[in-house]
């Protein structure tokens, strides 16, 4: 009876949680939409998205600039935002998972710095590629993150044929430094372009639009779905390599799935977004601590933390010194940093007094 | 269960495993040894599959091994890693949930609910379900293995193979361990098969063991057959002996350390002697064969103490009276062989021998007064016993075998006879000539050094000298006893 009472509650527990995560995150939407430089009343908001998404009929004294800029401006934003956030929640905590380590984050493997060199390429030199127009960055930018992490894997096995995490993370380390240095390459050679280089590169989730929202959602559900269906197997490889092996967990496959999974979600991030810091390092740990290790629950649940976190530091960072926008990826880490130093002194406490 | 033919595999460049082949039988306990570098961990690991094999083949149960899937495989085959480690807060539950993987079915690989009854079956079994939701990092060595174990057994495998499933875990763990592993292959018809670091472990547990050398099987089979001492001694390149166990039918290997160069002889053996008291002291532990009512059987010791006592002593416990008696005269009864006398100690006879291969110093002392012929012994009536006894103490300067010990004792034995019809000791009961007196006693020490002895019978020079060493002393015993008397 006592172990059925446990199991109820770790369940109920779960519930609770998912529950109280779409609940934040709604708030943080609404949130989001409504609070600007024309501030619109947490009401209307919900009457528009419902009015827009449901097509219930639209109260009069709400005029349509008031929609246009929810529709046009304010909802993508957040929904991009949110999107970002949710891609590098679950990309850091596949890594961390894959790796076993607790170190590692989206940008560990050097996907990000092959998608920003990409970016910062098509900035540089102007590039418009035919037929895709402002696509060209994103478009590029992904192709350029894919194209890394081959050549990350390649190298791995080419230094060792059965794909080992300090293989993988040296040869992460090893591409990052060298498209790092590129990218200052490309940095300290750039005349005007400089500010639009550093502005992306600091990350933002500003004046993209509907047709940036559209370009990260199928990425993010092609990584999301091929991350759930390797949960179990990420459990057994973050436990032990080699006893993942032993307990029939094709581990090579599984590897390959979780990286391309991930980086897929990574590089489809940084390149609608620039590169955002910390949220991929730190969600999954807040997520570990409050949930526990099992991927099949922390995956989903830290993705939602982690879009419920960038809808709020992208709110922060439009507000706090309006008119002017910070950069949101140096606030996450400003934001995030102290915020976790506290939650990682007072858990280390807990564990210890227990 | 499992055959390996001619398998070959390796590192880089490097031969691990040799054209090995090798069978391994349903239900029973193999154990892997071998010293390091031998190939080990690599059998092992080709045998469940996570490491190529460069030719040969191997059959579980009858189907190779390349025609398992990884998940087929796991179900049929367990191991037990030597870490349990993980960079994560793993709980206990969840590690042993993860020995269901390879029963998940579908794309979202969901657990029954016997999935669960399994894992609750397993954590029962090993003990680990009071501390379920516990962090397994927060365990100690010994629950993380139990937990590891709980895991395997979750695979509800038909063979489990451990590797050094007793490393980093105390005596009692390591017991506790090897015994359960004994019971499931009886209750759950489980095959096992372990790498083992340990041979006493390997030979106390093991139903066959398989010794690897060089990557190569030299030698397969029970344990009594592969736990000897020239073949270990050869493998491992160490100074090994066996021996028996004192109480199942294992044999037992104890390494033999380089002997320092301090020399052992017996000359360096003091003799202190009173009234009440004689004692030998050696500066170094002589091994001893010996009746002695302290530190009886073989042994190690470096006092040797022939005591007086009135020939009215009885005292029930003689033994513990002994030991406090020692303790309180600072002697360790550890280190001691203790025997006992009526007889006057200043009456004793001492011969020191010289030879060219060994030394000799025989003491003893004799009370005759209760001599018995021990052919006639049985028409003696219980009350007939009286105290008399003859102590004899033998030390030697050379390398005995076993075999030597014991032939040394019936020389003894037969010389102390030989002196007794000599000096014309009669059995009071039967009249016939005494070969001893009723509770005799004879230690032989040894001080394991300089010439290998094999044998110490009369043919042997060391038996001659035995012989005729303990017949002078007894002699000089017996006359020095009369002489005496004749004062009186």
């Amino acid at each position: 009876m006592h172990k059925l009472s446990i199991r109820k509650y770790s369940k109920s527990k779960l519930y609770f949680s998912y529950a109280a995560l779409f609940i934040l995150l709604a708030a943080a939407l609404v949130l989001g939409i409504s609070i600007g430089s024309v501030s619109i009343p947490l009401f209307h908001v919900v009457q528009i998205l419902g009015a827009e998404i449901f097509h219930y009929p639209l109260p009069k004294e709400i005029d349509s600039s008031t929609v246009s800029i929810i529709m046009q401006i304010r909802f993508p934003r957040v929904l991009l935002a949110m999107l970002v956030g949710f891609a590098l929640a679950l990309a850091g905590t596949a890594f961390q998972g894959l790796l076993k380590n607790p170190l590692a984050d989206p940008y560990t493997l050097g996907v990000s710095s092959g998608s920003s060199l990409g970016a910062v390429i098509v900035l540089f030199f102007g590039l418009q590629l035919p037929g895709i127009g402002n696509f060209t960055l994103p478009v590029v930018s992904i192709v350029a993150g894919f194209l890394t992490l081959v050549g990350v894997i390649s190298f791995a096995r080419l230094v060792q044929r059965n794909l080992s995490v300090e293989t993988i993370i040296l040869a992460g380390i090893l591409c990052s430094s060298f498209l790092g240095a590129l990218i200052s390459l490309l940095i300290a050679l750039s005349g005007e372009e400089l500010r639009q280089i550093i502005g992306w590169l600091l990350g933002s989730v500003s004046m993209r639009g509907w047709p940036y929202v559209s370009l990260i959602a199928p990425f993010l559900a092609a990584g999301l779905l091929m991350l759930l269906t390797s949960a179990r197997e990420l459990n057994a490889m973050s436990f032990s390599q080699s006893d993942a092996k032993s307990i029939g967990v094709d581990v090579k496959k599984h590897t390959t799935i979780v990286l391309l999974g991930a980086s897929l979600l990574t590089g489809s991030a940084v390149a609608v977004s620039g590169t955002v810091g910390f949220v991929g390092l730190v969600i999954p740990h807040i997520g570990r601590m409050i949930w526990g290790v099992d991927h099949r629950q922390l995956l989903p649940l830290s993705m939602l933390l982690g879009g419920v976190f960038l809808v709020l530091v992208d709110l922060l960072a439009r507000t706090i010194i309006a008119p002017t926008e910070l950069p949101i990826g140096v606030l996450t880490a400003i934001i995030g940093s102290p915020v976790f130093a506290i939650i990682f002194i007072q858990h280390r406490r807990k564990r210890v007094t227990t | 269960m499992i055959s390996a033919v001619k398998v070959n595999a390796g590192y880089e460049g490097k031969k691990v495993l040799n054209d090995i082949s090798l069978s391994i039988s349903k239900g029973k306990m193999t154990g892997i040894i071998g010293p390091n570098g031998s190939g080990k961990t690599t059998l092992m690991k080709v045998l469940n599959g996570t490491h190529p094999m460069n030719g040969g083949e191997v059959l579980i149960k009858g189907k190779r091994l390349q025609d398992y899937s990884a998940k087929e495989l796991a179900r049929v085959i367990a191991v037990l890693p030597q870490h349990a480690e993980s960079s994560f807060d793993f709980t206990v539950r969840e590690v042993v949930e993860l020995g269901r993987y390879p029963f998940y079915k579908g794309l979202l690989k969901a657990a029954s609910a016997y999935d669960e009854q399994v894992v609750n079956e397993a954590m029962e079994l090993t003990g680990v379900q009071g501390f379920a939701h516990k962090n397994i990092n927060q365990l100690s060595g010994g629950e993380q293995q139990r937990v590891m174990l709980a895991k395997a057994l979750a695979q509800e495998p038909e063979i489990l193979l451990l590797d050094e499933p007793t490393n980093h875990l105390d005596l009692s763990y390591q017991m506790k361990l090897m015994d359960l592993l004994k019971k499931w292959i009886f209750s759950k018809e489980l095959t096992v098969v372990a790498i083992l670091h340990d041979l006493n472990i390997a030979s106390l547990y093991c139903d066959e063991i398989i010794l690897l050398d060089e990557g190569s099987v030299k030698a397969d089979g029970q344990p009594r057959a592969i736990m000897n001492q020239d073949l270990l001694q050869d493998v491992y390149d160490t100074n090994l002996t066996r021996q028996e166990h004192p109480s199942t039918p294992s044999p037992l290997i104890a390494p033999v350390p380089e002997m320092d160069a301090q020399e052992k002889t017996i000359q360096s053996i003091e003799l202190t002697a009173s009234k009440e008291l004689m004692v030998f002291s050696s500066p170094f532990p002589l091994k001893t064969l010996s009746s002695a009512l302290i530190g009886g059987g073989f042994q190690w010791a470096s006092t040797f103490v022939n005591r007086h006592v009135d020939k009215n002593y009885y005292i029930d416990d003689a033994h513990n009276e002994y030991k406090d008696y020692l303790q309180q005269r600072q002697f360790d009864p550890h280190d001691t062989i203790g025997m006992m006398t009526a007889a006057r100690l200043e009456d004793a006879g001492v011969v020191s021998i010289q030879e060219k291969d060994f030394s000799l110093l025989i003491a003893a002392t004799a009370g005759t007064g209760n001599a018995v012929d021990a052919a006639q012994s049985w028409i003696r009536k219980e009350e007939d016993v009286t105290i008399g006894t003859i102590n004899i103490w033998i030390f030697i300067e050379s390398k005995l075998t076993d075999e030597a010990f014991v032939q040394a004792m019936m020389t003894a034995t037969e010389a102390k006879s030989s002196a007794l019809r000599e000096h014309e000791v009669l059995d009071p009961v039967t009249k016939t000539m005494a070969t001893g007196t009723s509770t005799d006693s004879l230690c032989i020490a040894s001080t394991q050094s300089g010439t290998h002895t094999m044998y110490a019978g009369t043919i042997t020079l060391l038996g001659k000298a035995i012989g005729k060493g303990v017949y002078e002393a007894i002699g000089q015993a017996i006359e020095n006893y009369r002489k005496r008397m004749a004062l009186c």
